[in-house]
């Protein structure tokens, strides 16, 4: 508590709230746009995540840590996720659309389970660690306090995936498509609008956006086993609170993660997780459909 | 509520009774692996109630398993109280947590509902993780003090079987009458069934409160069987397991799950011995359940019934 009287310790908490927040955002961004157009609860979005960071970082290793090699591993993980993630529906989830929720709900279960047992397969269980990317490894001068270079390119980025999101959703063509998906899909196919393609393209693109989440979070934390587990749970606070498929309600969302998280920690040391429940809770009390989501229609 | 089938009635007393001879056979694996799928049992059919009868999808139903097992065994260890007292309090405390989390998802459906008893369920983990001193966070809680009469594993198998089997005929009698029936309208047609006069949120409300309950009874037994409870034992991917033993045994029907449980358990055990990469055999075998067997073995026993009647 006495830390907090401390300004430079705050500052430092500030930052870390915001890269963190920001961090989720990009991969919340991904969950929120599929449950918003397919209304499946895509379980394996952590799953894609925590191989978006294996990726990224068997492409740093492999080039030797070189300057560039973490963005090409960035980009490689949003390709081998968006490749990933077309099989996943072309394959399977497509058959499924028309089943009931369970159904969709399982199979992403069994994507889950599938793609960690592979992960761990493939990569082993050890613990590793991606360096800061080359040139970002130092840290900026605020005058009263040195922050690292790296989290603050990562807010930047948060921020741009935001802005550039929102701009493509709803200033063009393919952007109102997707917002009448989350709408009403019958009328959508109605205009001769191909659906299918439609639900195929948003379930890629949102899963690319897992993978650059996951590589892009390498630098920040351990990569290994199980980390897929927990991510997916704080995507979900992250989404609910917001509201299912608002892109500023994921925004607001994680950047009230990032702070609970960060702050909790200090305020409440070891309980910071239970805090980001009850944070949620209080919100789902207020309004159930989460701060910017739609009323829910009771269907039936 | 319609009377008992004289069928059924004969049936469970012959899986009472060669249950009841397991011991005798004086293999110590099958009796311990007979007392580990009749406790997975009786978590299925819990679930089932929610799930199959009432049409609400939870991914947190761990939480209520944990929360028996672990009030059993802090009741009985830290504060040494009697069994009579704790295993009783332990079912209740599932039954009110179920209550309390129930009032909060059963204003929402579908994928809201499930993704409120999700982090409903990851709140009770993030609580049995993070409460060190009482619940021994994630090195467990260790050295159940499990009373003496039921301390060996044979007194501790029938005694798992008396609990399991007046639980699962007590199961069978709320899915049997009135209530289980008006669930079934509840899940068909909720607006129907609200014009006719259901309370349906309260009747949703109730299906919660009897699954947790039973899914903490499950806990509890779970918890003295393995002198231990652990945090794994709540987490979402547990819900996600016991989920694929009601769909694999088949949702609509009372004892599908119980047979989806005894099958995926048994698998589980034998897999386990030759690979440490079961999630991925469970990950397959969900992924042909979901695309070839959508109404579990139970419908597929059915389906072959009716082609071999139409042959003969």
């Amino acid at each position: 508590m006495s830390m907090l009287a401390n300004p430079t310790f705050v500052f430092y908490q500030f930052m870390n709230s915001i890269s963190l927040g920001m961090n989720m955002f990009i991969i919340a961004a991904g969950l929120s746009l599929i449950l918003g157009v397919l209304r499946v609860i895509n379980f394996a979005h952590g799953a894609f995540f925590m191989f978006g960071a294996y990726v990224c970082l068997s492409v740093v290793t492999y080039l030797n840590e070189a300057a560039g090699s973490f963005w090409l591993g960035v980009v490689a993980a949003a390709v081998v996720l968006a490749a990933m993630a077309l099989v996943v529906e072309r394959g399977f989830l497509h058959y499924l659309y028309e089943r009931e929720h369970l159904t969709q709900l399982l199979f992403t279960f069994a994507v889950v389970l599938i793609i960690g047992d592979l992960a761990k397969m493939i990569w082993g269980v050890d613990m590793y660690n991606v360096p800061y990317p080359y040139g970002l490894d130092g840290a900026v001068d605020f005058g009263f306090a040195l922050y690292p270079i790296y989290p603050l390119v990562l807010s930047g980025i948060g921020v741009a995936v935001a802005v550039g999101m929102w701009l493509a959703l709803s200033k063009t063509r393919w952007g109102r498509i997707i917002r009448a998906a989350t709408q009403d899909r019958e009328m959508l196919a109605a205009l001769g609008m191909n659906v299918p393609m439609v639900y195929t393209g948003v379930f890629v693109i949102g899963s690319a956006l897992a993978g650059i989440g996951g590589a892009l979070a390498a630098p920040r934390v351990a990569v290994s086993p199980g980390m897929d587990a927990t991510i997916i749970i704080e995507c979900f606070i992250i989404v609910i609170i917001g509201g299912l498929g608002s892109l500023w309600g994921s925004f607001l969302g994680a950047l009230a993660f990032g702070f609970v998280t960060m702050f909790g920690t200090v305020i409440f040391p070891d309980w910071e997780l239970v805090l980001a429940y009850v944070m949620m809770l209080g919100i789902l009390l207020w309004r159930p459909w989460g701060l910017f989501g739609q009323p829910e229609e009771d269907s039936h | 509520m319609q009377a008992i089938p004289k069928r059924l009635l004969l049936g469970s007393a012959l899986v009472l009774l060669l249950l009841a001879l397991v011991p005798t056979l004086g293999s110590k694996y099958l009796v311990d692996l007979s007392t580990e799928i009749m406790i997975y049992v009786l978590f299925a059919l819990s679930l089932n109630v929610l799930v199959g009868y009432s049409g609400n999808i939870t991914f947190g139903h761990a939480a209520y398993f944990a929360i028996g097992g672990y009030t059993c065994a802090i009741l009985l260890t830290t504060y040494g109280w009697p069994l009579i007292i704790s295993f009783p309090a332990a079912v209740l405390l599932a039954g009110c947590a179920a209550a309390f989390v129930g009032y909060f998802c059963i204003k929402l459906t579908d994928i809201y509902f499930a993704m409120l008893t999700l982090a409903f369920g990851m709140l009770i983990w993030a609580i049995a993780f993070k409460w060190r001193p009482v619940t021994g966070g994630d090195d467990g809680f260790v050295g159940v003090d499990v009373p003496a009469f039921i301390g060996d594993r044979f007194s501790f198998f029938y005694f798992t079987l008396v609990v399991v089997g007046l639980s699962v005929a007590l199961l069978w009698l709320i899915c049997h009458s009135a209530f289980g029936r008006t669930l079934v309208a509840v899940r068909e047609n909720r607006m129907r069934a609200g014009f006719v006069g259901v309370n349906t949120m309260r009747l949703r409300h109730a299906a919660f409160i009897v699954a947790g309950t039973f899914a903490g009874i499950a806990g509890a037994l779970f918890g003295m069987y393995n002198h231990g409870v652990y945090v794994e034992s709540a987490f979402w991917t547990e819900s996600g397991q016991v989920l694929i033993m009601a769909l694999l045994g088949g949702l609509y029907s009372f004892f599908g799950p119980a047979l989806g449980a005894a099958v995926l358990y048994t698998l589980q055990v034998g897999i386990n011995q030759y690979t440490e990469y079961w999630p991925i055999v469970l990950g397959v075998i969900l992924l042909a359940i979901l695309m070839f067997l959508p109404d579990g073995l139970i419908g597929l026993a059915q389906k072959i019934r009716t082609q071999f009647i139409r042959k003969a």
